[in-house]
């Protein structure tokens, strides 16, 4: 009895327990509920009260502001600007011809587009806005704003447009934003709403393209109460958006300005790297455009001389121009051999001037013949007989490994457009594409960087920089996202012996520096920057006559790899001019302007340079149009 | 003998046990039905006779059959709780093999003049059998799992025969309320903490499927998740119900938009008015101040049977009385619940002010044993 009176007594304390945790409970429930009628009829009544109206709450998105894109020293290289402008909204205007021609007394409009824009207003549903005129000067845009009151339906507004201040300079690298087309949306699977704003702009080429996601940044919204007819009445609510991400390019501005302007007129292409960390310096095409008329929406007449110019402003020359790398690729050629162990760096070849080779005769590029060269003659001279030779003991497939593991004939992963693979080729590689079997002709063409060989600017700067480096450098482009630094992992090595990456690198100082150098004419003689390079024709077509004699689009191309200072490489730029004749010639002393404006941050002392060429380099100087840095405000100048 | 039948003679007997009622929850049926009775009025646009005058003729008899309830003894409701679950059980295959087809379910079953829903009986024919079989199980063996067992299955059983009509919210209702008197009895939290974790794993498992090859709904059963989640994204469609409630209620404002002028109820924006969503017209037209005072008259209801329970000392009486007003709050939290777009919609009305003749007798009759319990505790 006892016992089961305890019993009893612990069973009534257990429940009392739980009675307790369930009032508990169902009290926080009923405060659940309170708090949320609080909320409703309280907090947010007009809203709804509104609503029971008749009239409707719309959300409407607002644009985030675009993430900005700098150099690597904080230089604004894409912004956005404010952009003023005007609408007419035809339900508020009454007599809209009458507004316009009012309106056109303030502001610059042209017949024909005062004529379309009648037209397109009747077009559109009353409420809509319809732009009258875009990125109006700030005296324009006051003086529509003193007269609106004159002006029914007639709305003064600022907008962000994206602006390039750079211009030409970083055209191909950053590309440009335009407004979305139907393609464009038809092109993504599930479009962020944004994109369906009037003139969003989105990027449609380069950086801006392939980081879209990035710098487009998030929406904010607006709860707007709006009326029967869609007219907006109020605002009820506002979330801001996120603004894109910032962009630091590994560019520097100043280089990239000076590469371009130094490759002037021409048709061509340079890229300069920093041969540790792999950081893109420069990368330009010439001739380049400007990006701000895409944004602005290009003119028939401006786009079609862009299309129709023979040296190409639109193409990439840089990332997506293939060429055949000519005597650039020899270093690729050397390496292979010396890894295989067919040559050695004490063993010569004979060049005579020229091989014979199944019943075809290859000549060397000097018909009198080069005699006896070794490694670092047969870079010096460029003698082509020698790899000739090499290439056919060591076997294309080697050749094309040795071109893979130094970056040429594989895609790099840049956030820029049409990035090109270029081709290193090999037997398999022509058997899928051609149906062929190769043929020891074409491991004797593709042994000169001729032949199937083809390989961007990129991939010989990144050749030049492992070479220099002896390591796998890999290229970058992108510095740091909203000033978090992209990481560098330390490029692993290239796992080939120093002594023989010593053979090519003293090669490629002879070519610079030797006596027979071929491309002594551009060497420096400042110590401090002495230049290892290598210099490249490429045949456009199979006959080589004498350059002066034939129209421009048959001549050679020129190209020129290099990096300096020789004994502690830093920078290693690669260039090619199309249609430029001899690399030595035409590309030697462009490369080394550009790479030694790398070295000296600036405009290269006449003390770098031999003395019989100081005169001219210094009229050069004189004459180039140059970015003045003192007219350049960096981000923390602006912050 | 019972810890109970020792304290017989000090229950009041005749005539006295009126004096013994527990006034204050009497008083609070009535404001919360007399509420009820204005809105129907107002949702009939000012009809008595549609639908106030037979839920106030519902009131009164289900008032009677209280008192009568009330005032027979605990210990023969005991005794019947088996026989009463037995009954409804029965019912329920009934309605299952014959029942009339009303709302696209099977719920009613016409026995000669009136109208039985058997599984508004189930709700508390279970609570009071649960309750006898914690009150007879020695408190020592509640968590063993053997005699977990048992309730759970004297639980499932009538919700699986529910699922069958199909009546979802009424089975989410049983399995609530029967899980309510087994967690008053004291039946381990491992138990209760399992259960919601398998529900939440589930519910998680059945959203992560969504698109992909093991699916676990069909598409239209995500379209009214999706609903529930964003009812303005597709107001004209799936999630119009729940989004002119809402506007009903949010437009109530602090007074509201007064006594039969509320614009959503009267041009019929709003469904199911009488029924289900009689609390948003209450909201529109009395505001925050009738809605809030409404959710007070309930909380006043739960408060007053929890105080009831807790200071009865019979295990039945207490495990019945807290039972029963578990299930009453659920019906209230839940209905609130949905109509202001807290919960998925679901089917339960807002009790003793939603129009309904079984609803509102069963659940006066469930107060009916409260009021026994409260009456015959022993003192």
């Amino acid at each position: 009895m006892r016992r089961s009176q305890k019993q009893a007594q612990e069973s009534r304390s257990l429940l009392t327990r739980r009675g307790l945790m369930l009032g508990g409970a169902q009290a926080a429930i009923v405060a659940v509920l309170g708090l949320r009628m609080r909320k409703m009829q309280l907090e947010q009544a007009d809203e709804y009260r509104m609503l029971a109206e008749g009239n409707s709450v719309k959300i409407r998105l607002i644009p985030p502001a675009r993430g900005l894109i700098y150099d690597r020293n904080g230089v604004l290289l894409a912004g956005n600007e404010q952009n003023y402008r005007v609408t007419i909204t035809r339900e508020d205007a009454g007599d809209v011809p009458k507004v316009l021609s009012d309106l056109r007394r303030l502001i610059p409009l042209s017949d024909a587009d005062a004529e379309d824009l009648l037209t397109d207003i009747k077009r559109r549903s009353p409420s809509t806005p319809v732009t009258v005129a875009d990125r109006l000067s700030w005296e324009e845009f006051s003086r529509v704003a003193v007269n609106a009151p004159a002006l029914p339906g007639v709305t003064p507004e600022v907008g962000l447009s994206r602006a390039y201040p750079r211009g030409p300079d970083f055209a191909h690298i950053l590309g440009y934003v335009g407004p979305v087309s139907d393609y464009d949306l038809s092109q993504i699977a599930n479009p962020d709403p944004l994109l369906r704003i009037p003139k969003f702009q989105l990027g449609k080429l380069g950086v801006e393209a392939k980081m879209e996601d990035d710098l487009r940044g998030r929406a904010g919204q607006r709860r707007v109460e709006v009326n029967s007819a869609g007219r907006e009445m109020r605002e009820l609510g506002r979330q801001e958006g996120e603004p894109g991400s910032n962009l630091q390019l590994t560019i520097d501005y100043r280089l990239q300005n000076y590469a371009l302007a130094r490759l002037g007129d021409e048709s061509a292409a340079a890229v300069v790297l920093d041969v540790q960390t792999g950081d893109i310096m420069a990368i330009s095409s010439a001739p380049s455009f400007d990006p701000n008329l895409f944004v602005r929406g290009i003119s028939s007449a401006n786009y079609k001389m862009l299309t129709d110019d023979d040296h190409r402003p639109l193409a990439d020359k840089s990332v997506q121009g293939l060429y055949p790398p000519g005597s650039t690729f020899k270093m690729v050629t050397a390496l292979a051999a010396l890894e295989a162990g067919v040559i050695h760096p004490d063993e010569t070849v004979y060049c005579p001037g020229h091989i014979e080779m199944g019943g075809r005769r290859f000549h060397c590029w000097k018909r009198s013949g080069h005699g006896r060269v070794n490694v670092i003659q047969s870079l010096e001279q460029s003698c082509d007989v020698f790899y000739y030779e090499v290439a056919q003991k060591v076997g294309i497939d080697k050749i094309a490994e040795m071109a893979h593991r130094l970056g040429v004939g594989v895609r790099h992963d840049l956030p820029m457009s049409a990035v090109a693979e270029g081709v290193a080729p090999t037997k398999a590689w022509k058997q899928e594409r051609y149906g062929k079997d190769w043929r020891i002709g074409d491991t004797i063409n593709a042994s000169i960087g001729q032949g199937y060989v083809l390989a961007s600017p990129l991939h010989l700067a990144v050749m030049a920089a492992r070479i220099a480096s002896g390591r796998a450098v890999v290229p970058r482009l992108i510095r740091s996202r909203d000033g978090v630094e992209t990481p560098i992992a330390e490029a692993p090595p290239l796992d080939i012996s120093t002594a023989m990456l010593d053979q090519v690198r003293r090669g490629m100082n002879a070519v610079m520096n030797g006596s027979h150098g071929t491309a002594r004419g551009s060497r420096t003689v400042a110590a401090e920057w002495k230049m290892a390079g290598k210099t490249g024709t490429s045949q456009v077509r199979s006959a080589v006559v004498n350059n002066k004699n034939v129209p421009w689009e048959q001549r050679d191309h020129a190209l020129f790899v290099a990096y300096a200072p020789y004994d502690n490489p830093r920078y290693a730029v690669s260039l090619i001019i199309e249609h430029g004749g001899g690399g030595s010639a035409a590309a030697g002393p462009v490369a080394r302007d550009i790479l030694l404006f790398a070295l000296a941050d600036g405009l290269p002392p006449l003390s770098a340079y031999p003395e019989n060429q100081r005169s001219t380099i210094r009229t050069r100087q004189e004459e180039m149009d140059l970015v003045d840095p003192a007219s350049v405000g960096t981000a923390k100048s602006r912050a | 003998m019972s810890y109970l039948e020792s304290n017989l003679k000090t229950v009041p007997t005749g005539m006295r046990k009126v004096l013994y009622l527990n006034w204050p929850l009497i008083v609070l049926l009535t404001a919360v039905a007399c509420a009820g009775f204005l809105m129907l009025y107002s949702v009939a646009g000012g009809h008595l006779d549609t639908w106030a005058a037979p839920q106030m003729k519902r009131f009164a008899a289900g008032i009677i059959a209280m008192l009568m309830i009330g005032f027979t003894p605990i210990w023969f409701w005991r005794n019947v709780s088996a026989l009463a679950y037995i009954f409804a059980l029965l019912l329920l295959v009934a309605v299952d093999l014959f029942g009339a087809i009303g709302m696209g379910a099977q719920r009613w079953l016409e026995l000669g003049p009136i109208r039985v829903q058997p599984s508004e009986l189930m709700k508390v024919a279970l609570v009071m059998f649960l309750a006898a079989y914690y009150d007879w199980l020695d408190v020592s063996k509640v968590s063993r799992p053997l005699w977990v067992l048992v309730p759970v299955a004297i639980i499932l059983l009538p919700t699986f025969l529910v699922l069958a009509q199909p009546d979802l919210g009424t089975a989410v209702m049983l399995v609530l309320g029967g899980g309510l008197v087994m967690f008053a009895a004291g039946v381990s939290l491992w138990y209760f903490g399992t259960v919601i974790a398998l529900v939440v794993a589930l519910v998680f498992g059945v959203l992560e499927s969504r698109g992909t090859d093991w699916q676990l709904l069909h598409d239209y059963q995500y379209a009214r998740v999706d609903t529930f989640l964003d009812p303005g994204a597709d107001p004209l469609g799936a999630g119009y119900n729940i989004t002119q409630a809402q506007i009903a209620l949010g437009s109530g404002g602090w007074s509201g938009r007064g006594f039969m002028q509320g614009t959503q109820s009267r041009l019929n924006f709003l469904p199911e008015k009488h029924t289900d969503f009689i609390f948003t017209t209450l909201a529109e037209e009395f505001g925050f101040v009738g809605a809030f005072s409404l959710l007070m008259l309930y909380a006043g209801i739960i408060f007053v049977s929890v105080q009831s329970a807790l200071s009865n000392k019979d295990r039945f009486s207490s495990l019945l009385t807290l039972g029963v007003a578990g299930t009453f709050f659920f019906f209230f939290a839940i209905n609130m619940a949905m109509v202001m777009g807290l919960m998925p919609v679901v089917g339960v009305p807002l009790p003793l002010v939603s129009y309904g003749g079984t609803a509102m007798m069963i659940l006066l009759a469930a107060f009916g044993l409260v009021q026994s319990a409260h009456i015959h505790r022993p003192r």
